[in-house]
């Protein structure tokens, strides 16, 4: 299912690219393929499009002036950061503009006293906390890819990482947000004070996929660096008992600064690939972290030990020096790459469950394993619930993907069943927008398409993605039905 | 069963009555148990009492979620939850013995803890909400991560009950900290800003601060080790734990000897660094700087001005003119925003109109 579209009306081309080099310099105006290419997909590369335009703005005012001009042109706008989102946001339109952020990249401000920057859309993740990090302090959201992965997509995606369960998500770490809206109008959500006036904008703003504004200023939150920090390798003989230990961990009254997890066959494939020393005879490992003061890590540490013991691990390490906190964890930071190298293709999903249902999920994962054929390693944001099993696949193989997709469908469709949701952190893009049917009911994606109007009158801004239509959810034929009625039975059906 | 029959009951009266009112563009009043009377600009409307629809629904420590009916009483949650070691971490101001978890969750406010733990929409998982045409909607759930859909959820926390009735609602829990300490210091205003602020760039557990009257209070939380450590490093005079218990109660409830005062109250919410406001009236400073309480006859152009210069914003917290309008202004752009947010929500015009902005 490489859906590649590049059937563009070249004379619309021609006029939009037009308009748009009367804003910018002729070279920020892309439209020969060759160019464009590089912009056909994002993580998710199992969907690809050619852009009809690509537009490069370097600056504030000229996102505003393109913004405006496609806004008069009725072109729809696809915004862009660094293309490492994972379930397809920032996918082109054959007919519309891709707006890359990727030329805004400075920090415009850094105050160690005050613990926030203010930086534009395209900064890198990682490039605040390295900004920072001479004051000891760091930004902490911490996607897996941090290097690449920019501030803007953070902010559009809501993104996690391996440190928000104690940290939180983007959401609770940005103060401000400065876009601009498809009518070309600067809009501030938020502010640099901890709150403000009127309806929580900014919470909208943040998680919107690009469907509402534009952002070109973000200000974080800045926090002081743990002074220490020191990780707990368990290992355990059964999957189960070690999703119980995560629950008795939270339960004891610790919160971790990282609680991951992973089974056999992901400690594998990444013990080849980065040799963490992982325990590879055990069935599943957990990864648990205390940090801040010296004497706080000693508590946590004796604290989570004596749980994870009495939850049956069969085998417990604790970090002994930096050098081996890095080492445990740089196996769980390169599970990605590390499948990658097992097989020609992966599928990456996202459900978030309740903690306690950990087991039940595992359960339904490998009899989907044996329905479908195919192998499917998990690594998992144990702390919060959030899983990540990642389904090995060869796109070459006929039907292989289209099997791919179905076997992630029903995983994704449990996780709601068991009361989660189908993304924790990596959002709906165009991949799961069929799993938004079954997830919402008619009346909440009513209600969401009426926050898309609020910012976005005439559906400019990333049309698609996200937010399915109604139309889309009564074709896919999963419209959650609740206590037996059908919902909107006016709909035509088929 | 038998509750949560009783509950569909209530549900369908409270879904009868925002009908029958839409169809008639009459206005309703959301109310708990209304110890936030005060807050917020006109109370316009026929009271629509929501403290029927209460209870815990599901509480799982090991989950750290609860979630919870508009009606429940704050006080009885809390005290569920600290049966099981557990927190509101936000810390809301209960404001009176009737406030429920509904009148919490739309007043969207947070008490001293707000420095460290994060506020109350930073703590909101979902809600179930009734809008302005009397449907029942869910949005966000009970786990810690979801981006499935807009936010809509946080968009409830400080609405003000102008977007629907928050019919129940999903919190984050967190284990309340192992020990504790308040230690009291003689600083005047200018430095014990500088001073929260240089302790805010290094890892210690402060969880509260509070200056008036050249005395900074400094509450610590967190693993035992680290407040004795913490306290070593603050220095200051070791607070006895009850008085120091009754004193961050006093903060949180505004029943402190500070809030006797007759002149207005404002709340002056700014960046934690921004130095004396020098504004006319008495002021107390809390979460590291970052909120400054000021009793003052000063006019409301005064002390907006003095705010938008800091980058901040003013609410006329308590008594005073609320003809000026009791939170600070919006540009137009987020105005018409926040326009086309009530009319999608609640079309008619139904809920607490004018409580926020004349506007909505």
């Amino acid at each position: 299912m490489n859906i590649a579209v590049t059937g563009i009306n070249f004379i619309r081309q021609a006029e939009v690219a037009a308009r748009l080099r009367q804003i910018l310099p002729a070279e920020a105006v892309l439209h020969a393929e060759e160019d464009t290419r590089s912009y056909e997909c994002d993580g998710l590369s199992a969907y690809r499009q050619l852009p009809m335009v690509v537009a490069l703005p370097s600056n504030e005012e000229e996102v505003r002036q393109v913004l405006a001009a496609c806004h008069e042109l009725k072109a729809p706008v696809v915004a862009r950061g660094a293309g490492t989102g994972l379930s397809g946001g920032a996918l082109p339109m054959g007919d519309g503009v891709l707006l890359s952020l990727a030329k805004m990249r400075r920090i415009l401000a850094l105050d160690p006293v005050e613990r926030t920057a203010r930086v534009q859309p395209g900064v890198t993740n990682l490039a605040i906390s390295d900004a920072a990090a001479p004051f000891g302090l760091f930004y902490a959201p911490d996607p897996s890819s941090q290097i690449a992965c920019s501030i803007g997509g953070n902010v559009a995606e809501n993104s996690g990482g391996v440190h928000c369960l104690k940290y939180g998500l983007t959401l609770h770490n940005v103060l401000r947000v400065r876009a601009i809206t498809i009518e070309g109008e600067v809009v501030e959500f938020g502010s640099e004070a901890l709150d403000s006036p009127g309806l929580d904008t900014l919470a909208l703003m943040i998680g919107s996929e690009g469907m509402l504004a534009v952002a070109t200023e973000i200000t974080v939150k800045l926090l002081p660096r743990p002074e220490t920090a020191r990780v707990i390798l368990a290992s355990f003989d059964d999957v189960e008992k070690a999703g119980n230990a995560v629950a008795d961990v939270i339960a004891a009254g610790v919160v971790p600064s990282g609680l991951e997890m992973m089974d056999r066959p992901a400690a594998r494939a990444v013990e080849e690939f980065v040799h963490a020393g992982y325990d590879l005879e055990a069935a599943a490992l957990l990864l648990c972290e205390a940090d801040g003061t010296p004497e706080e890590v000693e508590e946590g540490i004796a604290g989570m030990t004596e749980v994870l013991r009495r939850a049956g691990a069969t085998a417990i390490r604790v970090s002994s020096s930096e050098a081996e906190r890095q080492k445990f964890w740089a196996g769980r930071k390169a599970a990605f790459p590390a499948v990658g190298r097992i097989s020609p293709d992966y599928y990456c999903m996202d459900g978030t469950i309740p903690r306690k249902k950990l087991g039940e999920i595992l359960k339904f994962i490998a009899a989907m394993e044996k329905k479908y054929g195919l192998r499917c390693p998990n690594v998992f944001h144990a702390g919060d619930g959030n899983l990540h099993p990642l389904i090995l696949f060869d796109a070459n193989d006929p039907g292989e993907l289209e099997r791919t997709e179905r076997f992630a469908g029903e995983v994704l469709e449990k996780c709601v069943e068991v009361g989660g949701t189908i993304t924790g952190e990596h959002g709906v893009g165009v991949e799961k927008i069929n799993q938004m049917c079954v997830q919402f009911a008619p009346a909440e994606i009513e209600r969401f398409q009426g926050v898309k109007r609020a910012f976005d009158p005439e559906g400019l801004l990333n049309p698609g993605k996200n937010i399915p239509t109604l139309h889309r959810c009564a074709e896919f034929g999963r419209t959650r039905v609740k206590a037996g009625q059908l919902p909107h039975p006016e709909l035509p059906r088929f | 069963m038998i509750l949560s029959d009783a509950m569909d009951a209530v549900l369908e009266k409270l879904s009868e009555t925002v009908r029958a009112a839409s169809r008639s563009k009459r206005a309703l009043r959301l109310r708990g148990g209304g110890t936030k009377d005060f807050y917020g600009n006109a109370l316009e409307g026929e009271v629509l009492d929501t403290r029927g629809y209460s209870g815990i629904v599901t509480y799982e420590p090991s989950e750290l979620v609860i979630t919870a009916r508009c009606g429940t009483r704050l006080a009885a949650t809390e005290s569920a939850m600290r049966e099981r070691g557990q927190m509101l971490a936000f810390e809301p101001p209960h404001f009176g013995e009737g406030a429920t978890l509904g009148g919490m969750v739309a007043a969207g406010l947070s008490g001293p803890r707000r420095q460290a733990a994060g506020a109350l929409r930073d703590f909101v998982l979902g809600v179930k909400i009734m809008d302005g045409r009397g449907d029942v909607l869910s949005f966000g759930g009970q786990v810690m991560k979801n981006v499935a859909g807009y936010d809509v959820s946080r968009l409830m926390a400080g609405s003000l009950g102008t977007l629907g009735i928050i019919l129940d609602v999903s919190l984050k829990a967190l284990p309340r900290p192992a020990a504790e300490a308040t230690l009291r210091l003689e600083l005047p205003e200018d430095k014990a800003i500088e001073q929260l602020n240089r302790w805010g760039g290094k890892p210690l557990p402060i969880g509260a601060s509070a200056w008036t009257g050249g005395e900074l209070a400094v509450r610590l939380s967190g693993a035992a080790a680290a407040v004795a450590a913490a306290q070593k490093q603050i220095g200051g005079e070791l607070v006895e734990p009850e008085q120091g218990e009754r004193f961050w109660t006093g903060i949180r409830e505004q029943t402190d000897p500070f809030f006797r005062n007759d002149a207005p109250l404002w709340r002056i919410s700014v960046p934690s660094t921004t130095p004396p406001l020098k504004l006319p009236g008495e002021p107390l400073i809390e979460w590291g700087g970052a909120l400054r309480w000021l009793c003052s006859r000063a006019d409301a152009r005064t002390v907006r001005d003095a705010a938008k210069r800091a980058r901040g914003h003013a609410t006329l917290f308590r008594g005073g003119d609320k003809s000026v309008g009791v939170f600070q202004p919006l540009a137009p752009a987020l105005m018409k925003i926040h326009k086309e947010l009530k009319r999608e929500f609640d079309p008619q015009g139904v809920f607490n109109r004018g409580r926020m902005y004349p506007e909505l």
